[in-house]
């Protein structure tokens, strides 16, 4: 963000090296994704085809947008422990409102939202740990959940299921969709004057409230988003899924903290990315299933692969940083 | 009078008893009294595993902003299996499979600071991949196996003397152990300095790193033991058992009146909150709703709970 910036100043070698580190952190999401596509294109070379991506990477757009949707929680110091509950309500949602009648499921999803604006409110208004309160809305979406869809079933409207099978020439939807999505929300949070508002809010709470921010709005804002990016990983889902289960999301909870963390994240002081989250996701995404398919790795073993790469990414991190802190 | 009542009522744990004794009595209400003895009977018995768990995981929210250790689920699962594999239904082996359990709950602790420690991430991540990890060796481990308890272990977590479930005594002689260790030892009390000024706590001279880590082994150890006993008490050991203590774990911390800025714990509260949920789940079981509406229900009334509670903190 600051990088146009150090450039046009005389350049000291100490901030030189600050630099390279700054550098180094930020490629580190980009470069575990190229070594889970290596690995996997050594493993089995025909899956790097425009079919094999648009197989692997066909969950990597829902995942993508939670991950979003955890990452601008995050992004005010908090954690959202419902998101993946949370995204399941909307995929239930999806196969049976939204499909049979169109404007109560569409007004339901805006209810979602709203309640997630209001849980931002709740909050801040009372200073409440963010971890507590979202663990018990996780209840409270998955009981909605089985109260809509007591059995998996539900059918897909029939828009999201032509736009999520839409076949782009060339370039798989997948990427498309992730590029997308990550040069919006980058464009939204990092570009734009509110969006370092609300990362500043997270920052350095004091300062944007001394500046006459208000830090209420700003924590309403990033749980709105979330709530909206968790509708969009919900429709996404149900998209590819073509019905639901109110369980289906529950992964997703997991799974979204550690997108961001693997996307360059960190739990305190509003530092973000949007293009490594999505990243984050992706790699998520390739190494929970087809890597380690290829690599005939047991299903037993998969959940700890995750962790395993989570752990590796973090190890190399810590080396990137401390090898600029021993100077 | 007023003085002491005054006292009384800035008790942290008090709401959390208070809470517990209203779903009671609106449970006791609906059934007009029936089965009341019954009911607290059982309160007791399941909340003793939550109030392991809560007692481990209070000390390590102790430590201050960001510390919480979220591979209890998959640590309770891992230690259910180990202690029935171990024990292998036989009696003579209980004493070897509890502390199988416990040893395994202690590697999972200390594998849990080392990431912390080396990697220099926040708890919440390494606990989190941790489980990642420790959930497929359970996956794996569990498989195929024919887990059951040894009658003799399974008699004794469901035992009771003078009517009250015996597991349930001595979880209170342990509480009251815990809460000793907290105020009294220099252990707890540098758990409580460094969860109010980490840096303070260094300067004084207060060993930050040693308390920090024995804190996470106690609670590996403790979710360890509670895997054994759980895998006791419903007569057999599964993936899933421990699945239900992530919320409760964290939310009887947190209802219990412990800060979750660290700094300031309560044991007694662990107790009333741990009644408080399990009676709760009580209550909507005997309005006899279904099981969307009981969950709906519960995740409700622990935000209510909580933004309650987080008042009074505001207040003070």
């Amino acid at each position: 963000m600051t990088a146009p910036a150090l450039a046009e100043r005389p350049v000291s070698a100490e901030a030189g090296r600050l630099r390279l580190r700054r550098a180094l952190r930020a490629l580190l999401p980009a470069f575990s994704l190229v070594l889970v596509l290596a690995a996997i294109a050594y493993l089995n070379s025909r899956a790097i085809s425009y079919f094999g991506f648009n197989l692997m990477l066909n969950l990597a757009i829902p995942i993508a947008l939670a991950t979003l949707a955890q990452m601008f929680v995050i992004a005010g110091n908090d954690l959202d422990l419902s998101i993946g509950t949370f995204v399941g309500f909307v995929g239930c949602v999806a196969a049976t409102w939204l499909h049979d009648q169109p404007l109560l499921g569409v007004l339901i999803l805006i209810g979602g939202v709203a309640a997630y604006a209001a849980l931002g409110a709740l909050v801040a208004w009372r200073d409440l740990p963010s971890i507590v309160v979202t663990l018990g809305m996780s209840f409270v979406w998955q009981g909605l959940a089985i109260l809509l869809l007591p059995k998996p079933g539900g059918s897909a409207p029939h828009w999201l299921l032509s736009l999520m099978g839409v076949k782009p020439p060339f370039v798989p939807f997948p990427i498309v969709a992730a590029i997308v999505i990550a040069v919006v929300a980058h464009i939204g949070l990092m570009r734009s004057s509110y969006g370092a508002i609300l990362r500043g809010s997270g920052g350095n709470a004091a300062a944007i409230g001394r500046a006459g921010w208000s830090l209420f709005k700003a924590k309403v804002t990033l749980f709105a988003l979330a709530g909206f990016f968790g509708v969009l990983s919900g429709l996404a889902l149900i998209g590819i899924t073509t019905s639901a289960d109110a369980n289906i999301g529950n992964g997703y909870t997991l799974l979204s903290i550690a997108g961001v963390i693997l996307g360059g994240g960190e739990f305190v002081g509003g530092r973000v990315s949007p293009i490594g989250a999505v990243i984050g996701a992706l790699t998520l995404a390739l190494a929970a299933s087809p890597l380690l398919t290829f690599m005939r790795i047991p299903p037993d073993w998969q959940v700890a692969a995750n962790g395993a790469i989570l752990i590796i990414v973090l190890a190399a991190r810590v080396l990137i940083s401390q090898r600029g802190a021993e100077r | 009078m007023n003085a002491a009542l005054t006292r009384l009522l800035a008790k942290p744990w008090l709401w959390s008893f208070l809470g517990a004794l209203v779903v009671f009595l609106a449970s006791i209400a609906f059934t007009g009294g029936y089965g009341a003895s019954g009911m607290v009977n059982a309160a007791f018995s399941l909340a003793v595993f939550t109030v392991i768990v809560g007692v481990g995981q209070m000390f390590v929210i102790t430590l201050g902003p960001g510390n919480v250790d979220l591979s209890l689920p998959a640590n309770i699962g891992l230690a259910s299996a180990v202690a029935m594999k171990v024990m292998n239904g036989d009696d003579s082996l209980v004493a070897l499979g509890i502390l199988a359990a416990l040893g395994c709950g202690l590697g999972i602790g200390v594998a849990n600071y080392l990431l912390i420690w080396a990697l220099r991430i926040p708890p919440i991540i390494a606990t989190l991949s941790a489980s990642f990890v420790i959930q497929s060796i359970d996956i794996s481990y569990g498989r195929g196996l024919q887990i059951k308890p040894p009658p003799g272990f399974a008699n004794f977590a469901n035992a009771q003397v003078f009517g009250a479930p015996i597991l349930a005594i001595l979880v209170v002689l342990f509480t009251i152990a815990a809460a000793i260790v907290l105020q009294r030892t220099i252990y707890g009390r540098s758990v409580l300095a460094i969860g109010q000024n980490i840096r303070a706590a260094r300067l004084a001279g207060v060993k930050v790193g040693r308390t920090r880590f024995l804190t996470y082994a106690l609670c590996g150890v403790l979710g360890g033991l509670d895997g054994a006993l759980l895998a006791g008490y419903f007569r057999g050991a599964n993936v899933d058992i421990g699945n239900e203590y992530l919320l409760a774990s964290i939310a009887v911390v947190v209802i219990g009146g412990t800060s979750v800025a660290g700094g300031k714990a309560n044991v007694p509260g662990v107790w009333g909150a741990a009644l408080f949920l399990v009676l709760l789940l009580t209550m909507l079981n005997t309005f006899g709703v279904s099981a969307g509406v009981r969950l709906v229900m519960t995740g409700l009334i622990i935000v209510l709970v909580i933004t309650a509670a987080g008042g009074a903190k505001a207040e003070r």
